[in-house]
């Protein structure tokens, strides 16, 4: 009672192929453990939708994700541009990906607010030049 | 309808998990944008999508979906298909266009997740 689980990401900013193997690997984790598997996938879709912001966004980045007894918890850190405006980068729709991304099926402006939705608590943290901790928690 | 069906009825080609054939299933959810496939398409079984990258892969994996269907003839590289082999999630690919795939699974009684 009382312990805590943590796990520790680095996410390459380099490589988009690889982006998710974080949240893929937190989603086998979790199943091992035995949690609900609508919990599993509200914390995989958050954690998803974060790691490719830091790849697409930020250059990469370190994700930690701990597990309690009440809750899973994520924290995304990455030392990124920053958002300069938090209020409208949660708007659905909005966003400054490159027709690259796009491309690619991200950038759609849907990712910070999925990860609102499908999470119990969000914050984020931001410094303009110098980067963005994202905290998301899940209640268990 | 079970994945054989829909493989016969899009005239598809299995890529990956003949073996799941069987499986079942209600709900497509068809889009080339991932985030609309994560924000949306949480009660699908299906994706159905135009965009052919290692992503489509894991965002099928993030919300447990067991069969990707590529249309207009897209095909996935080794590299997606060894992923999809890793999770599980069976690979089809059709010559139809999305519009028309949509509309011949649509036919045979499946529905939109959302
Ligand atoms: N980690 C981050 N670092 C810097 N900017 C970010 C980060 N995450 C999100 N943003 C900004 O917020 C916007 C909205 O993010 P999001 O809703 O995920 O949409 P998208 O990623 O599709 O652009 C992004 O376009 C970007 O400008
Ligand atoms: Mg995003």
């Amino acid at each position: 009672m009382g312990d805590q689980l943590i796990f520790t990401y680095i996410v390459d900013g380099d490589d988009f192929t690889r982006a998710g193997e974080a949240s893929s690997s937190v989603k086998n984790k979790l199943k091992m453990l035995g949690v609900d598997s609508d919990v599993i996938r509200k914390v995989a879709i958050a954690m998803y939708e974060g790691e490719i912001n830091m790849v697409i966004h930020a250059d990469g980045g370190t994700i930690t994700v701990s597990v309690s007894d009440d809750d899973i918890t994520m924290v995304l850190s990455d030392s990124g541009p920053g958002i300069p405006d938090i209020e409208k980068a949660m708007q659905e729709g909005y966003s400054t990906a490159k027709e690259e991304v796009r491309s690619l099926g991200f950038g759609a402006g849907m990712g910070l607010p999925n990860m609102k939705r499908f999470t119990d608590e969000m914050n984020i943290d931001t410094v303009i030049g110098q980067g963005t901790t994202i905290t998301m928690k899940v209640y268990l | 309808m079970t994945i054989g069906e829909i493989q016969r009825v899009l005239d598809a080609q299995f890529l990956y998990g003949e073996e799941l054939s069987d499986l079942d299933a209600d709900f497509v959810f068809s889009a080339d944008m991932m985030s609309d496939v994560l924000a949306y398409g949480e009660k699908c079984s299906i994706l159905m999508t135009g965009l052919c990258n290692s992503q489509v892969v894991r965002t099928a994996e993030m919300l447990d979906i067991v069969c990707i269907i590529f249309v207009r003839g897209k095909m996935p590289d080794a590299n997606m298909l060894s992923l999809a082999m890793s999770k599980g999630i069976a690979i089809l690919a059709t010559k139809h266009f999305m519009f028309t795939a949509c509309g011949i699974l649509y036919e045979h009684g499946l529905r939109g997740g959302a």
